[in-house]
């Protein structure tokens, strides 16, 4: 006999003495927010249960699963007590109808290991907000602070939640959209209306298309064109025509990144550009593959899950690479806007910089951590310009067998769909991503934000490598922007495919068959499985708890059909899907812009200035950060993120050795700098392919064997000026590819990162991100940047030019300047070579690149990292004659230098090692605590005790 | 190195599960046989696990951590496996629950295996957090932290390790410290760099009470700690190395091989 279903409502609380970790976190961000009549905050779980229990059996799962015996108490009925004295008020926070809760699924798992059974399980977050807010605080801290409305609601008060609130029951019917005969105008209203982000030229291409057949599309069909026609998924801009002030450059991707790849013929590079991450040669046994995109308009809006589905998505990408990689590292990188921004200058709907890098820290965090996966490389820039449009890229490199790096689905493949289940979450992200930010995006685009489940994709890729091991599928690719519909359609391109739409497994009903085509639900990847193989992977798959389903089978006419419940809901010819998007032609200009000269003063002491760079965001210690990723799971790290006599000096490329027990290693490195890019975005592509390789090369990596990734993220690239900064950016790729035999693997690109306000558009700073990563052929022979031992000599290696423009040195007074960094690209070659012979000689004791700050950085960050001094003097660093300011020695921020450390009984060979490249002494490491530098007539002009060296630069992100 | 005694161990795995790999590499790094099994297998099939002499609980987040940390997975050992683990633990078999592992074994009660129930809790720092730390053995009756054969020397008790976790803090009611002293089921405190006892942060990583980094059972076969071992069992795994040089090993192969040279003399 069935059992009543119950609802049941289970409060569960820290016990008063215990500190309330996310209570005292909220606490914070209310004080940012300048709201002073909160005193505490408590966090209460609330757990609402539906099914056939008894009072009894409540009381079991609450003591036995949700409150824990020693520090926890638990209330089943009623309002837990207050475990603080004083008035309080009350915000309770539950996901929306239909949004995914991983807790509640666990929750109903042990509710089964506990021999019980609930229906359904909904939980939320109770905040007892000690003191007296105002009402009007009280909205303010629910909205800013406790939930996010793209996807959670709030509910004031001790009030009633509804247990499983109703989602609307889907009605088929298959609808179409009249296009035929309609005008332009209206052409565009269907493209704005149903978000598929296509231009008019596309539109009308589509038209003619159905026109041709005599019929209207359905809206699946269109919303499937519009996925892969989109930006995200087809890279139109950079694919197109571009008319570059008269130059007609035909496929700028074709022309500069993908040019230097197969003009260098790399016989270590296993496939580049075809697959989902480039493959290169690691050893005997594994290639290594690498891949780095962007999330940045679902971070802006919502950044935990954001920066969270960001790394979520990108690992999919080498599990998704050949017949699938093992995600062995993460790396991070961020542009947000200053984190002491005042309130005043957020624009409206602009969520405040700081929350923004709060939340993408902690999305990043939780994902990666969950995976498994060391997070051990990153950077994170600043400027006012990324405040609407935050930037925030993630990258991952996997292993893969040699021979599993090649796929092919066939005729009669069987579609299966494995991992998550398919909701509404993430409608229309691939054509959101390519539509500038406004003040309504955060209430308009939530439904494009993708909801983020870790162990999922942990429990997906586990199950994955075992069955690519054993041979069970023939073709893989991960669920990404477009969902379903780009991967169906990628795999199918070349065979057609039958699709069953009914079949995917669903968080919740309610979704009509275009939503289930094109939903971007996360932790989902597509395989292509050979009939005969089905019953021993569906096995394979119950087996570790994934879900794995099949949806439809691969064709060979190369056409797509989809069905719903038994009905034709669309029909598309693969040709016109992948092949039909018209070629656009974007004018493009580009003048570099001219900037005041800044002509700062001779100093006595540049102590303060050094300083100043040391303190700023850009520069700064990251530790905060860096030691909330687990950067060493996996057991694989070599030269970890933070380094030094104390483990807290800022390394320069992390390098890992993936095969345990192997002494072979790969380092990765990032090269980022926007200032340069303000002055000339040439120089600022050549110079972060020269960080970049400097920083692997700094490690002890081999120059021979350095691949590149490109991740452009651009403003508007319809405006000419814009595009014409991003031609100039892939120009210098092609050139330093090429001077640095460094060919592109892989690469991405994010173009509209506007942020809209009435009529005004702040664009982000055109900023190119190059990802390097390099093989090294015994880590055992790797080098750290902290100084090492008193005595030894410090040479100053490759040249130093008057080259301010763009530097810190003048950011501190405001100024930008011109004379930005550019890549002398022969003698770098010639220093990279010579100096990564050097370490693997084991001449060199510490290297350290000139980057941000010049060399007095260098100078700093390596003494105190090693907790020793150092004795320098400007006068011999390598120059150019003209050049006799002590100001632009210290703090120009010329390329392919390096800051050397080599034991004095060593000094002979090193030089000889480096013979033909500029380098001199120009001091030593002393035990004393202090940093100090001799300017060009002899007399101190710094010196600085390492203690407040090191405290200026650890200061501003100690939080 | 080929043994005529196999050791086998049983490498725990679920959803969420991060550390196998390396756990079952430090295993095998000291002569053991270490299979990385689904914990879905020991409840299909009873009796797996009796051909194993160790089980390993790695670090990782079972279940997501979901509820709280580790108390999925604990309650599968506790509601769903419950015969098998008695009869491991009835054979004077070996445990260890490493970070998530040990969340595990505190979670179902296997830790600290007597009336008293204990936790692991928020870090007072607020976050999870990666970094090394200092610690010290005691005088447990841990037979990880003692060789099997032969005296113990000074530099025997000394670790370096890294901890990454954001709830480690160890808490007990002083009934529960009190046993866990007078037992002998102290088994591994953070001290200072220069081995101080009673540290503060961050030397403490945690907060924990009384410094306490890792205990076992009464019979110190059952053992849990919050720093990973199988971290630091390569030389160039040391933060450090490119100042102080390579170690011939790192300081955690020492747990795994007292283990498994105890699970040698003792039980097979």
């Amino acid at each position: 006999m069935a059992k009543k279903s119950n609802e049941w409502r289970v409060e569960v609380t820290l016990r008063r003495e215990f500190y309330d970790p996310e209570g005292h976190a909220a606490l914070g961000d209310i004080r940012d927010l300048g709201i002073a009549g909160v005193s505490d905050v408590r966090l209460v779980h609330v757990h609402l249960l539906t099914g056939p229990l008894t009072a009894k059996q409540v009381e079991r799962v609450a003591a036995r699963l949700l409150a824990d015996p020693v520090n926890q108490v638990y209330s089943i009925g009623r309002p837990m007590p207050s475990p603080l004295k004083g008035r309080h008020a009350v915000v309770q926070v539950f996901r929306k109808p239909g949004v995914m809760d991983p807790v509640a699924a666990s929750t109903l798992k042990g509710i089964a290991d506990l021999g019980l059974r609930a229906d359904s399980v909904r939980t939320g977050r109770k905040f007892l907000l000690y003191g007296k807010p105002t009402k009007g605080e009280l909205a303010l801290i629910s909205d800013k602070v406790l939930h996010n409305a793209a996807i959670e609601e709030a509910f004031y008060g001790e009030v009633a939640i509804p247990h499983a609130p109703a989602v609307p029951e889907y009605k088929f019917q298959r609808r179409e959209v009249s296009l035929l005969g309609v005008s332009d105008q209206r052409l565009l209203e269907i493209s704005k209306q149903w978000t598929l982000s296509l231009s008019l030229e596309e539109m009308r291409t589509i038209q003619r298309h159905f026109a041709d057949q005599g019929r209207n599309p359905t809206d699946i069909e269109l919303e499937c064109i519009a996925q892969t026609w989109s930006e995200h998924c087809v890279h139109k801009t950079l694919r197109g025509v571009i008319d570059f002030e008269g130059r007609i450059i035909d496929n700028l991707l074709k022309s500069t990144v993908f040019k230097a790849t197969s003009e260098l013929k790399k016989p270590w590079c296993v496939s580049v550009f075809k697959d989902n991450a480039g493959i290169i040669r690691f050893d005997e046994e594994f290639n290594v593959c690498f891949k780095v995109e962007t999330h940045n308009h679902p971070s802006a809006i919502e950044p935990y899950g954001g920066a969270g589905t960001g790394i979520g998505g990108v690992i999919r990408d080498p599990l998704g690479t050949g017949l699938g990689a093992k995600p062995i590292l993460n790396t991070d990188v961020f542009c947000f806007g200053p984190p002491d921004l005042p309130a005043s200058k957020v624009p409206p709907g602009a969520l405040h910089p700081k929350r923004v890098m709060k939340g993408v820290v902690s999305g990043v965090r939780d994902y990666g951590n969950r995976m498994g996966i060391p997070t051990a490389n990153g950077a994170v820039l600043f400027d006012e310009r990324y405040v609407g449009n935050p930037l925030v890229y993630c990258g991952n490199v996997g292993i893969i067998p040699r021979d599993r790096c090649e796929k092919a689905s066939h005729p009669g493949d069987l579609i299966v769909v494995v991992g998550g289940r398919t909701g509404r979450d993430g409608i229309h992200g691939a054509t959101f991503s390519s539509i500038e930010l406004t003040e309504d995006s955060e209430t308009v685009s939530s439904g494009a934000v993708q909801i983020g489940n870790a162990i999922e994709e942990k429990r997906v890729a586990d199950t994955i490598l075992q069955a690519r091991d054993l041979n069970l599928y023939s073709c893989i690719t991960d669920c990404g922007a477009g969902g379903l519909s780009s991967a169906v359609g990628e795999m199918g391109e070349h065979l057609g495919a039958d699709v069953h739409l009914e079949k995917v497994p669903l968080k919740y009903h309610g979704l009509s068959y275009a939503e289930i085509w094109i939903s971007e639900a996360q932790e989902r990847m597509v395989i292509a499985v050979p009939p005969k193989k089905l019953k021993a992977i569906l096995k394979l798959f119950a087996g570790e708890n994934v879900e794995a389903t099949v949806i439809g089978t691969f064709r060979k006419d190369r056409r797509l059909r989809l069905f719903y419940r038994g009905t034709q809901v669309g029909e598309l010819a693969m040709e016109f899907l992948h092949n039909g998007v018209p070629r656009l032609t974007r004018k493009a200009v580009w003048r570099n812009q001219k900037f005041i000269e800044p002509r700062p003063k001779a100093r006595k002491d540049y102590g303060p200035a050094l300083r100043g760079i040391l303190g700023s965001w850009n520069v700064c210690s990251k530790e905060w950060i860096i030691r909330q990723y687990d950067h060493e799971v996996q057991g694989a790290s070599v030269l970890k993120p933070l380094v030094g006599v104390a483990n807290d000096g800022p390394g320069d490329a992390a390098v890992i050795a993936p095969v345990l027990g192997s002494t072979r290693g790969i380092a990765v490195a990032n090269g980022i700098n926007p200032k340069y890019g303000d002055i000339d975005p040439y120089a600022m592509a050549a110079s972060a392919i020269d960080e970049a390789v400097r920083q692997i090369i700094s490690v002890g990596g081999r120059f021979d064997r350095i691949a590149l990734l490109d991740n452009f993220c651009w403003g508007n690239t319809d405006k000419p000026d814009r595009l014409g900064s991003l031609v100039r950016a892939a120009e210098a790729c092609y050139d330093l590819a090429k001077a640095y035999g460094a060919p592109f693997i892989s690469g991405k690109d994010s173009l509209n990162n506007e942020f809209r306000v009435g009529d005004q558009t702040i664009a982000i700073p055109p900023t190119l991100l190059i990802s390097a990563i390099g093989l090294v052929a015994d880590v055992r022979k790797c080098v750290s940047m902290d100084a090492k031992k008193a005595g030894n000599v410090l040479y100053a290696v490759g040249m130093t030019y008057d080259e301010l423009g763009g530097s810190h040195y003048y950011a501190l007074e405001n100024e930008v300047g011109n004379k930005v960094p550019i890549v002398r690209p022969e003698m770098g070659k010639a220093i990279f070579t010579a100096l990564s012979g050097a370490i693997r000689k084991g001449l060199v004791r510490s290297c350290h690149d000139c980057s941000e700050g010049g060399l007095a950085v260098a100078a700093a960050e390596m003494a105190f990292a090693g907790g020793l001094g150092m004795d320098l003097y400007t006068l011999t660093v390598p120059r150019p004659e003209e050049l006799q300011r002590d100001d632009a020695i210290l703090f120009s921020e010329s390329n392919s230098r390096f800051l050397v450390e080599v034991e004095p009984g060593k000094v002979a060979k090193f030089e000889a090692a480096l013979s033909g490249v500029p380098l001199a002494p120009i001091g030593r490491v002393t035990s004393e605590d202090v940093l100090r530098i001799r300017g060009l007539l002899g007399d101190v002009i710094v010196q600085e005790k390492l203690a407040e060296l090191k405290e200026a630069w650890q200061k501003p992100l100690r939080w | 190195m080929p043994h005529a005694k196999a050791i086998r161990v049983a490498v725990l795995r679920t959803a969420g599960t991060n550390c196998d790999v390396e756990t079952a590499y430090a295993f095998t790094k000291v002569g053991a046989v270490a299979e990385r099994v689904h914990v879905n297998r020991f409840v299909e099939k009873k009796g797996l696990l009796d051909g194993y002499q160790i089980l390993a609980l790695p670090g990782g987040f079972s279940y997501g951590d979901d509820i709280a940390s580790g108390k999925l997975l604990a309650n599968e050992l506790r509601y769903r496996l419950e015969d098998e683990i008695r009869r491991f633990k009835a054979e004077g078999k070996l445990i260890i629950g490493i970070c998530n592992g040990f969340q595990v074994l505190v979670k179902a009660g296997l830790l600290p295996g007597t009336k008293h129930e204990a936790t692991l809790t928020n870090n007072d720092s607020g976050k999870f957090e990666d970094r090394w730390v200092y610690l010290k053995s005691g005088d447990s009756r841990c037979v990880f932290l003692k060789p099997a054969r032969g005296a113990t020397r000074a530099s025997d008790l000394l670790y370096y390790l890294p901890v990454a976790h954001g709830e480690g803090k160890f808490v007990a009611s002083s009934a529960a410290l009190a046993e866990i002293r007078d037992k002998k089921m102290l088994a591994l405190e953070y001290v200072g760099p220069n081995g101080e006892a009673a540290p503060e942060y961050p030397w403490n990583p945690n907060g924990s009470t009384q410094a306490i980094a890792g205990i076992c059972d009464p019979t110190g076969r059952i053992f849990g700690l919050m720093p990973h071992p199988e971290r630091h069992v390569e030389p160039t795994q040391h933060p450090r190395w490119t100042r102080d040089g390579l170690q011939k090993e790192g300081d955690g192969v020492r747990i795994f091989r007292n283990a498994v040279e105890f699970a040698r003399e003792n039980l097979i």
